[in-house]
């Protein structure tokens, strides 16, 4: 992987809301040519982090800094945001024609007539809403209205753009219809990206890292592959979306191996630790096999025999729940399900790979 | 019924004959008001804007203030005027009572809490995020704030159309600090009340068409304006 140079940077940034600290960020970066997502849950700081790197919040600590350089709160703070942009959740357009919208940013800049209308002009074109120039902004529907907002974003040609939840109030189809034109624009332009969102689907299309906050801390940064494969705690593990999340205790330990007891049945994985120690572990559905007899020449360790309780259909697959003296997920194919004549009630067995289980220590 | 009629075919003679009198009585009232609308116009939306935008310690209390004052009686306005500028009153060295300033004076304090008033109210009105938009869009806080008010602009007119409404149709005052001088002070409105009270009432009925029409024609044009230049 090349080192990409860091465009915009926070240190030891806080952010406090009538006496109490709402943003904690020791460190952070934002890269050139890079997609951040940012992902937690409501009311975490994502909002307040996205406001900060456009200096529109005063910290109570800590600097800002674009492209190495200390950006001032006061005017500089404009010069600053000239060369960012932002989107929010609500498209925020002014009461006046698409055309002027998306000029707005330009218009600002006191750039000359030919040079707007020829920017406006493309930035419409390529965000599919030329057809809509000289309507109004008030009779748009919700994806349109975003649609100018993200060419009002771009028609200035940040080197950073900025992105709240900027689809969350659409429907799906135009949210994925979006989705896919802002992940080419911005393969296209290289602008450096940041976004805030709930979806992860979103948030796996898009982001080349994610960053994972919970009260108002990053708790984990990495490639979506890390965080989801390999989620830092419990917290990121239960807001990806992990199923099969377990507490249990280490009954043996040695040769970089674990026997875990999870309810009154053992698992087996790699990693250290003190017999007696609680800890948390969870496995990825797609990582759990289903078979009808047991697996006997398998390089799964860890197999357990068990019942099928529920099945739900979530189209192209399923998700199998079995009793295991704990409850399990699986995922499984149409097809597999239908090989295996899965129904509920009937006796299955379970197994998975040592490596597919993810530990976290507790407390 | 007569009456009124007699009023009507009063009105017409007086408007088509163009009878100097009636015509600089027209003129003044659209002066005075005219001008006090504008001067509270300027001071009613800076200040508002500027309200709306901060936060202080007491902005409750000044905008409730501004609030309550959008109902001020014209007598107290004029009342309070009329003693400051009384001969011996504090601004008695301004030698303005009984003439059209003085009239403007009033007619400015009746106005101004109105515009402002609205004023807050618009801009508060518009969505919170929409600040931090502008500013990033690359605003400075001059531009942030000409295109929020550019935003607002409706009820901003609205405010306009209240203050002049209310400054061209009140009498207190100006009967107080003017005084309903002749080719001097006399204005619309306190022409009809002398002109009912003489009993008179074809001319106090004509009198009161004309700053019907005025009325009509002045909120008309602001109207046009206000819903100008919006895309369909």
């Amino acid at each position: 992987m090349t080192v990409r140079k860091p465009i915009l940077e926070l240190r030891d940034f806080r952010v406090e809301r009538g006496g109490t600290e709402v943003l904690r960020i020791p460190s952070f970066s934002l890269n050139e040519n890079e997609t951040v997502a940012l992902i937690g849950p409501n009311g975490t700081g994502k909002s307040t982090f996205l406001l900060s790197l456009a200096c529109l919040l005063k910290p109570a600590d800590g600097e800002l800094l674009f492209r190495g350089e200390t950006v001032r709160m006061g005017s500089g703070a404009t010069d600053f945001r000239r060369k960012l942009a932002m989107v929010f959740q609500d498209p925020l357009l002014f009461d006046a024609t698409v055309f002027d919208n998306v000029a707005a940013g330009l218009k600002i800049r006191r750039l000359p007539a030919t040079v707007i209308r020829e920017r406006v002009t493309s930035c419409m074109e390529r965000f599919r809403i030329a057809h809509l120039a000289d309507r109004s902004a008030r009779k748009l529907s919700g994806g349109e209205a975003q649609r100018t907002s993200l060419a009002r974003a771009f028609a200035t040609r940040p080197e950073v753009i900025l992105l709240d939840e900027p689809f969350v109030a659409l429907d799906p189809p135009t949210r994925q219809t979006l989705t896919d034109d802002l992940e080419q624009i911005l393969r296209e332009s290289g602008t450096a990206a940041i976004m805030t969102t709930h979806d992860q689907v979103e948030a796996l299309r898009l982001a080349d890292r994610l960053v994972v906050m919970h009260q108002g801390s990053i708790v984990q940064t990495g490639t979506p592959s890390t965080v989801m494969g390999q989620p830092a705690n419990e917290f990121v593990a239960t807001f990806v979306g992990m199923e099969n999340v377990f507490t249990g205790t280490v009954a043996e330990a040695g040769n970089g191996l674990l026997a875990l007891k999870v309810a009154d049945r053992t698992m087996e994985l790699p990693g250290d630790g003190a017999p007696g120690e609680r800890v948390v572990l969870c496995i990825h559905p797609e990582h759990v096999v289903v078979t009808p007899t047991s697996p006997d020449r398998t390089s799964a360790r860890n197999v357990f025999s068990g019942s099928v309780t529920k099945i739900v259909s979530l189209g192209l697959f399923n998700k199998v729940y079995m009793d295991c003296g704990f409850t399990l997920v699986a995922t499984v194919t149409n097809q597999s399900l239908s090989q295996l004549a899965l129904t509920p009630g009937c006796q299955v067995y379970a197994s998975f790979k040592a490596t597919a289980v993810h530990l976290f220590r507790k407390g | 019924m007569e009456l009124i009629l007699d009023g009507f075919v009063q009105a017409w003679h007086l408007l088509v004959s163009l009878d100097r009198e009636v015509l600089s009585v027209v003129l003044l009232s659209l002066k005075v008001s005219g001008l006090a609308t504008l001067i509270s116009l300027v001071i009613g939306t800076l200040g508002g804007t500027a309200v709306a935008l901060t936060d202080f310690p007491g902005k409750r209390l000044i905008v409730s203030v501004v609030n309550t004052s959008m109902g001020l009686p014209p007598v107290v306005v004029g009342l309070f005027v009329t003693i400051m500028l009384w001969r011996n009153g504090p601004l008695s060295a301004w030698d303005i009572l009984y003439t059209p300033t003085a009239m403007v004076i009033a007619q400015t304090i009746i106005a101004t809490p109105i515009v402002m008033g609205i004023s807050i109210a618009a801009i508060q009105n518009l969505p919170a995020n929409l600040r931090l938009q502008i500013l990033a869009l690359g605003a400075s806080r001059s531009q942030m704030v000409w295109l929020l008010v550019k935003e607002a602009r409706l009820p901003l007119l609205a405010g306009i159309m209240a203050g002049f409404g209310g400054v061209i149709s009140e009498v207190g005052a100006s009967i107080m600090v003017g005084g309903n001088i002749k080719g001097y002070t006399r204005v619309l409105t306190t022409a009809t009340v002398m002109e009912t009270s003489r009993g008179n009432f074809d001319t106090a009925i004509a009198l009161g068409i004309i700053l019907l029409a005025l009325c009509f024609a002045v909120n008309y044009l602001l109207t046009v304006v206000q819903q100008r230049e919006r895309p369909r």
